[in-house]
């Protein structure tokens, strides 16, 4: 049963590793093969904008729907996800930067200086960057989990900046970018239900821990958890 | 109401489009000859107005630049009326239907009423203008259009002088056009020119490009072209026309007042609130280029925004 487990744990991770290349290797076809329309820049700038976000929405997924359907080493596949997302936003910011503006530095600094959407899209690769840098098994080791943890936590600022960036830019179609938008409110919202759940259950435990010792005797479990 | 039928255009005497193909490489070659000697911009509309090109020199003053190919041209459209994808409009505007059409004349003029794009094709003999486009959204095109002064269309309708704007309307139908059934923006789409813009030499009708009938993502069968403005001012598939005292408001103004004024002249140094003017990507060409003031057509344009603050009538 494990193994077979481990085989199928093994396939999935190979599987989406590939899926999630398969953005680029069709961007990379369509360039050799000048397909990607009349504005070719534009074109590249938002479709790897447009993964990099939905990478950054995926990663977010991999907890609420891990603890939903209870599919553990779900878990396993965040970090892949994670640097997916920081792959396509380097990218996206790399095409801006050298095809776009071709590497004209004083627009590039009025761009993020001055246009908010391009301040926030920037801040939000300037957050992603530490967390790919530390998201190596020795980085965890090294900060401790906690630490750890608490950088990383980071990644939801990420998101939020990158749906605005998504959000500020359209002139005034906003279906796609909304859609962005509410998917996050989502995946945040579901953490602030299960974090406020866990305050509660905490709060219950701890009220129950100062209760006279006769009848704290009754409930060991709740000590135990408020401890944890 | 009055239907004015179109005078008897025969078959035989619509122009040939390899007519217009070989008109223009020989005006290609003619304005390459000239180029030195400053007579480029001349040719052209000597060549294509028949004798009246004194007021219009310049009008087609691109002959250096190399034409957007007409596949560009006809499938990277923003005409949200079809889909706010600028490959949206080539794929779905085939449901517009441009035979019978009409456009409305109304407001303060002599002579209101509805008149029959046949009749209005057929009074006007279309002739080539090479305008550059350039797109609020910092990209641009040079374009040979097919068209007529627009101010040939309002002296024979004898506006007022009460008339100091004219209000334009793109066709309200969302069974021809599906992207009105989203309300992406106000619909109908409506834009407006002053009275001097309207009538200036530079602003045309557009009933075609390169030779051929205008397709419908360009905004078939009849548009505005003003060249030194950005392109959502020329509006596409106009339907209603109406001579008003007051400025009119339009539809990216009613969309977004902060950021499109009512003139919307190419202006690199009046910067979109969220992104930059001072340069465009010419569509074909790899790194961005200055954008120019008024487009380029400052020469001719200029005089008409004398003492105003280009800032604040942005």
């Amino acid at each position: 049963m494990p193994a077979n487990r481990r085989l199928i744990e093994r396939a999935t991770r190979t599987g989406i590793f590939l899926l999630a290349l398969a953005p680029f290797g069709l961007l990379a076809f369509d360039t050799l093969t000048d397909r990607l329309g009349t504005n070719p820049i534009e074109t590249v700038t938002h479709r790897t904008g447009w993964w990099a976000l939905t990478f950054l929405l995926l990663t977010l997924a991999v907890t609420p729907v891990r603890q939903l359907t209870g599919i553990g080493w779900l878990v396993k596949l965040r970090r892949m996800l994670g640097l997916y997302a920081f792959f396509y936003a380097s990218l996206h910011f790399g095409v801006y930067i050298g095809l776009d503006q071709f590497f004209a530095f004083d627009y590039i600094v009025e761009d993020i200086m001055d246009r908010p959407y391009i301040t926030v899209g920037f801040t939000a690769l300037v957050i992603l960057t530490p967390l790919a840098l530390t998201s190596t098994k020795r980085m965890v080791r090294r900060l401790g989990g906690r630490r750890w943890n608490r950088l990383h936590k980071m990644v939801y600022v990420a998101a939020v900046l990158g749906v605005l960036h998504f959000l500020w830019l359209v002139k005034a179609d906003i279906l796609e970018p909304a859609i962005f938008a509410l998917t996050l409110g989502l995946l945040l919202s579901y953490r602030l239900v299960t974090s406020g759940l866990r305050q509660l259950r905490l709060r219950r435990a701890a009220r129950s821990a100062a209760r006279p010792a006769s009848l704290r005797a009754q409930s060991p479990a709740a000590e135990g958890s408020a401890g944890a | 109401m009055l239907i004015r039928r179109a005078p008897e255009i025969k078959e035989s005497e619509v122009t040939d489009e390899r007519l217009y193909v070989d008109r223009r490489r020989f005006i290609r070659t003619a304005a390459g000859a000239g180029a030195g000697l400053g007579l480029a911009s001349a040719f052209a509309p000597l060549l294509a107005c028949e004798g009246d090109a004194g007021d219009r020199a310049g009008s087609a003053s691109d002959q250096e630049e190399e034409l957007t190919p007409f596949e560009d041209v006809t499938t990277y459209n923003n005409f949200y009326e079809f889909g706010t994808d600028k490959s949206d409009p080539a794929r779905n505007a085939h449901t517009l239907r441009t035979r019978p059409w009409t456009v409305t004349v109304e407001g303060e003029c002599s002579k209101p009423g509805t008149y029959d794009i046949e009749d209005i094709l057929g009074r006007h003999p279309a002739e080539e203008r090479i305008y550059r486009l350039r797109c609020v959204e910092a990209w641009s095109m040079v374009i040979p259009w097919m068209g007529f002064p627009l101010s040939d269309f309002i002296e024979d309708l004898q506006p007022t002088s009460n008339a100091r704007f004219v209000e334009f309307r793109t066709l309200y139908d969302p069974e021809q056009m599906p992207g009105q059934r989203r309300a992406v923006l106000d619909w109908p789409y409506v834009e407006g020119l002053r009275m001097d813009e309207a009538m200036h030499p530079l602003t045309i009708f557009a009933v075609g490009l390169y030779g051929k009938v205008l397709p419908n993502q360009n905004g078939a069968p009849i548009r505005l072209v003003v060249p030194w403005k950005y392109g959502f001012k020329s509006i596409k598939s106009i339907v209603g026309i109406r001579f008003v005292r007051e400025q009119p408001m339009t539809t990216w103004m009613t969309s977004a007042p902060r950021e499109y004024g009512f003139y919307s002249n190419v202006n690199p140094e009046v910067d979109h609130p969220r992104w930059s003017q001072a340069r465009e990507r010419r569509i074909g060409e790899f790194r961005r280029r200055p954008t120019l003031m008024f487009n380029g057509y400052a020469d001719q344009v200029a005089h008409l925004y004398a003492g105003m603050d280009l800032r604040k009538f942005f």
